[in-house]
């Protein structure tokens, strides 16, 4: 740290600009108390996000606690965790929210296994034009507006739809997986796919050659570099990628309102109904399970040190 | 480097991952033209006509108010997004976790919950609800793309970069200048790419936090739900592909030109 | 929330202070007895397709009311939107019978003046102070439109032809049927069985005891098996029937049609059980802040071309039997087909909609609400 200070009071020697001196003289501040540059670079962000989200969610989960007056809907302020004790003793939350959590994983499992492949043949195989194209490849879905994605995937998967009669043409069984978690499944990992492939793809593209050729020199075959060198340095990546397809699952309603069967209830859907029948508190205390599974995930990120992999 | 036999299997898996992105929209391109209003296969006829119907007033007045709300809650995004992400990557303090936590909340409860709180806070507050109403309620969902995309790349990256660069006598726009932003435009971009999608497709949290303004996905909604003019969907989004392509080809573009999708450009920054 | 609920409160208070003379001259009752200027906007939560530029663009130039229309998915959402930000954000919504009555308990609507709407006294006699929208004499909106919920089948594939509601609840269809995913669909069980098992003794399908509730949800718990899916949107409905995933299930006009149109051998018939039905309201909200705008809404979806032109967009009948000849005029032979001034005989025949509450018509408090409906519903979907 001394050497630094000292290298910016010679540089200011040379170069008197006073513009120049302010900034080296702010960047040197930042060195000496990087307190000063956290506490600016948070601050904004998190005091907006604190004061508009944080606050509201905060009024809503209180309401957890209330209950409602079965005549009016109207909300009582009689302090009590019956709509917690509910959640638990009713199996149907419990069934849910295996549903929701379990199809999410799937989802998140599905995504990581498409994209690694894809992102390390862009980032490491690919020339510049065909990495171009499939980097335009993998965008453009993105704007084809997810409903009307959710509604084609319908099409295809209809008694009557595009598999079966492939199907059909190919000689084999029809499949008959419309308007079931199957489909659910599948539909989650095709539109949430392009969130998962752009972060794997940036992480194995910072890979530098050296590494994998310093591995093949100290004798690692490529399965060993793979494990050994790939995997973890990539690994911040496909978490990126992975909060976003896990949470994204775990927060939608449409897709499992469209093309769901008759047990594809998603926790959003549970919640969306007990709110629309003026049951608020009990919606609160239903929506505080995806808030606990995502603060269990993101802990297990950090486990597998996948934050901190580098 | 990898061998003959691995480098065709992963181009051949890269070919069927994107025929499976692919074919649906091929689906959504062809079923524009369907004469019938209810999809079926194979289609029964085609017609030209939904692409006179598709652009009336009410299509272009939604299009235009979510391009708009989605700008302005990316650009948003990107700031405080990126802000946050600089600040925990680079100090370790108490609470980091927290804060990744607190970020991805928006995406991972459910639509209604983050729209009914968020409209309560409004409704209490008196704000009227408009079209920042909306960019608000985008915003915080956002926020965590650009965060998360910006934060895995920070961590792949090492400060003792920034030290050298300030040993070098840089001062903090230029160590930002030719140090970090190199590192970090394609988060930059991806992240601020993917907050736009999201944005953009939004249904739930803008339906509490709209007034009666129609984004376009709700408005795409409102068409589905009693599919009278479902072929007029299909107009909208097969033409969000072609209109799209030019900013997509445009940030590729760009991204290569600044050498972030240049294999191996910008590896030698990159320290362990 | 509760604070949320106070200002609201405190809100409809001053509201109800200051702003009802707004609508021209108000009575001694507080209602307006004459409609005032228009406020130049206009604020609704619609169904899709009730908003149509057919009927507002004309309305707009004759009142100067410019017409903001939000869609609502469902009847929770629109009670949802009203509540949460109904006070100052909407001034009505088109509200089904399943939702109005939750809209009237729960104060997010207010009173109106029928007698400021020129075709009211047109109205079937039905539908001029249906219980679904009138309480205690006390009018809280004007009525709109209504339809069956019918019996659809695929005529190729459900043979002989169905004449009972018996067939969505038998294994012959296994795998083939599809009902409306809303937790009203309890209502239908319910008169179902009142044909089916006397013994239970139901006589409305909306107000239930424990026994006769329960034995509804065991019979849609042995139905669900039997379920492709449960429908949510109209378009839903329509694909599964155009794509053969369903053959037979509970349906509205509107899908018949739209299927016919495109050729699916399809026929709809209410059974000998008589049938559910809809009955639309446009209602006036608490805290509206175009009040005279709303008023002259009302009495424009009220003339007979709008009500016929809406009836044949949606596939509905008009609450003003005015409407007929003119729906006859747009599309020969609708009348008869909507039933369009229908005698009071087939009106009967249908249980509409209107929102459970505990307290039954004998007096007694031991029916189930509309939130064990709910719950009962999220249990059986699972």
């Amino acid at each position: 740290m001394a050497a630094s200070l000292d290298t910016a009071e010679r540089l200011s020697h040379r170069e008197p600009g006073r513009l120049r001196a302010a900034r080296l003289g702010l960047s040197g501040l930042f060195w000496r108390h990087p307190w000063a540059k956290a506490l600016l670079l948070l601050a904004p962000p998190l005091l907006a996000f604190v004061l508009v989200y944080v606050a509201s969610l905060v009024a809503l989960f209180l309401s957890s606690f209330w209950t409602v007056n079965p005549l009016t809907t109207e909300i009582q302020h009689i302090w009590n965790v019956g709509n917690y004790t509910s959640l638990w003793d009713s199996s149907v939350f419990r069934t849910v929210t295996f549903r929701t959590v379990g199809i999410a994983a799937a989802v998140t499992f599905t995504d990581a296994v498409l994209a690694f492949p894809l992102g390390y043949f862009m980032a490491r195989i690919a020339g510049g034009r065909s990495r171009a194209f499939i980097f335009v490849a993998v965008l453009l879905p993105l704007w084809s507006s997810y409903l009307v994605r959710v509604y084609i995937w319908r099409l295809i998967l209809d008694d009557k739809g595009v598999l079966n009669w492939a199907l059909g043409k190919a000689g084999l069984p029809a499949a008959n997986i419309g308007y079931s978690n199957w489909a659910v499944w599948l539909i989650f990992a095709y539109v949430w796919l392009p969130f998962m492939i752009l972060p794997v793809y940036g992480a194995l593209e910072r890979i530098p050659d050296s590494y994998l050729e310093a591995s093949r020199d100290l004798g690692a075959g490529a399965w060993t570099t793979f494990r050994r060198v790939v995997l973890p340095l990539a690994l911040p990546g496909v978490v990126a990628g992975s909060i976003f397809t896990f949470s994204l699952t775990l927060g939608d309603y449409v897709t499992p309102l469209l093309a769901g069967g008759t047990n594809s209830q998603f926790i959003g859907n549970v919640v969306y109904s007990q709110i629309g029948s003026g049951d608020v508190p009990s919606a609160a205390a239903f929506a505080a399970v995806p808030l606990a599974v995502m603060a269990v995930y993101l802990l297990i990120a950090r486990k597998l040190g996948a934050f901190e992999a580098i | 480097m990898e061998q003959r036999g691995t480098r065709v299997a992963l181009g051949a898996w890269t070919a069927l991952v994107i025929l499976f992105l692919w074919i649906p929209l091929a689906l959504i391109a062809v079923y524009a033209f369907n004469k019938s209003n209810v999809q079926s296969w194979p289609i029964p006829a085609f017609t030209t006509h939904w692409f006179h119907a598709a652009w009336t007033s009410e299509v272009k007045a939604a299009l235009w108010l979510s391009v708009r709300v989605g700008l302005i809650a990316t650009g948003i995004a990107i700031l405080l997004g990126s802000a946050a992400a600089f600040g925990v990557a680079r100090f370790r303090f108490f609470g980091r976790e927290a804060i990744s936590f607190l970020f991805v909340l928006p995406i991972a409860l459910p639509g209604i919950v983050t729209g009914i709180a968020l409209n309560s806070a409004f409704i209490a507050g008196h704000v009227n609800l408009s079209e920042w109403t909306i960019v608000t309620g985008h915003a915080t969902f956002c926020v965590v793309i650009v965060y998360n995309n910006v934060l895995a790349r920070l961590r792949r990256s090492s400060p003792s970069l920034l030290e050298a660069s300030q040993d070098l006598g840089a001062d903090g726009w230029q160590t930002f200048r030719f140090v970090v932003w190199p590192v970090l435009s394609t988060a930059l971009v991806a992240g601020g790419l993917l907050a736009f999608a999201l944005s953009f497709d939004e249904v739930i949290v803008t339906t509490f936090t709209a007034g009666s303004q129609n984004t376009l996905p709700l408005l795409i909604l409102g068409y589905i739900r009693l599919g009278q003019q479902l072929p007029v969907v299909n107009v909208i989004a097969f033409a969000m592909i072609l209109v799209t392509a030019v900013p997509v080809l445009l940030a590729q573009r760009l991204m290569r030109e600044t050498g972030v999708l240049r294999r191996g450009a910008s590896a030698a920054v990159v320290a362990k | 929330m509760s604070r949320i609920k106070r200002v609201h409160i405190l809100l409809a208070a001053a509201a109800a202070a200051l702003c009802v003379p707004a609508a021209g001259v108000s009575s001694p009752s507080g209602l307006p007895t004459s409609i005032g200027k228009g406020e130049g906007q206009l604020n609704l939560i619609a169904w899709e397709g009730y908003t149509q530029p057919q009927w507002v663009k004309p309305f707009e130039k004759a009142t100067g009311c410019q017409v903001n229309a939000k869609y609502a998915g469902s009847s929770d959402e629109m009670v949802t939107l009203m509540r949460q930000g109904g006070g100052s954000q909407y001034d009505g919504v088109s509200a089904s019978g399943d939702a109005s009555l939750r809209l009237i308990y729960g104060k997010d609507v207010q009173p109106v003046n029928p007698n400021l709407i020129p075709d009211w006294k047109n109205f079937i006699p039905a539908l001029k102070s249906p219980a679904h929208n009138t309480v205690n004499g006390v009018h809280y909106g004007i009525s709109l439109q209504w339809g069956p919920n019918t019996l659809l089948y695929n005529t190729k594939l459900v043979k002989p032809a169905p004449t009972s509601w018996s067939v969505i609840y038998s294994p012959k269809y296994r795998g083939k049927i599809t009902v409306p995913d809303n937790p009203i669909q309890i209502a239908d069980a319910a008169l179902y069985l009142s044909k089916a098992q006397p013994s239970l003794k139901i006589t409305d399908p909306y107000e239930l005891n424990q026994a006769q509730f329960n034995a509804a949800i065991s019979l849609l718990k042995r139905q669900k098996p039997l379920i492709k899916k449960y429908w949510a949107l109209a378009s839903d409905e329509i694909d599964l029937f155009k794509n053969g995933d369903a053959v037979v299930g509970a349906s509205w006009p509107y899908q018949t049609n739209t299927l016919q149109a495109a050729k699916v051998p399809v026929k709809d018939l209410i059974p000998k059980e008589g049938a559910t039905g809809w009955a639309d309201t446009w209602m006036m909200s608490s805290h509206a802040q175009h009040p005279n705008c709303m008023y002259k809404w009302m009495a424009w979806v009220s003339t007979p071309k709008v009500q016929a032109e809406q009836a044949i967009y949606f596939g509905e009948t008009p609450a003003n039997p005015k409407a007929c000849p003119i729906m006859n005029k747009l599309s020969p032979g609708s009348a008869a087909q909507y039933h369009c001034g229908a005698s009071a005989s087939y009106f009967n025949s249908i249980r509409f909609w209107k929102t459970p509450v505990a307290a039954c018509g004998n007096g007694q408090n031991d029916c189930m609400d509309y939130t064990k409906w709910q719950q009962a519903w999220t249990q059986l979907r699972g």
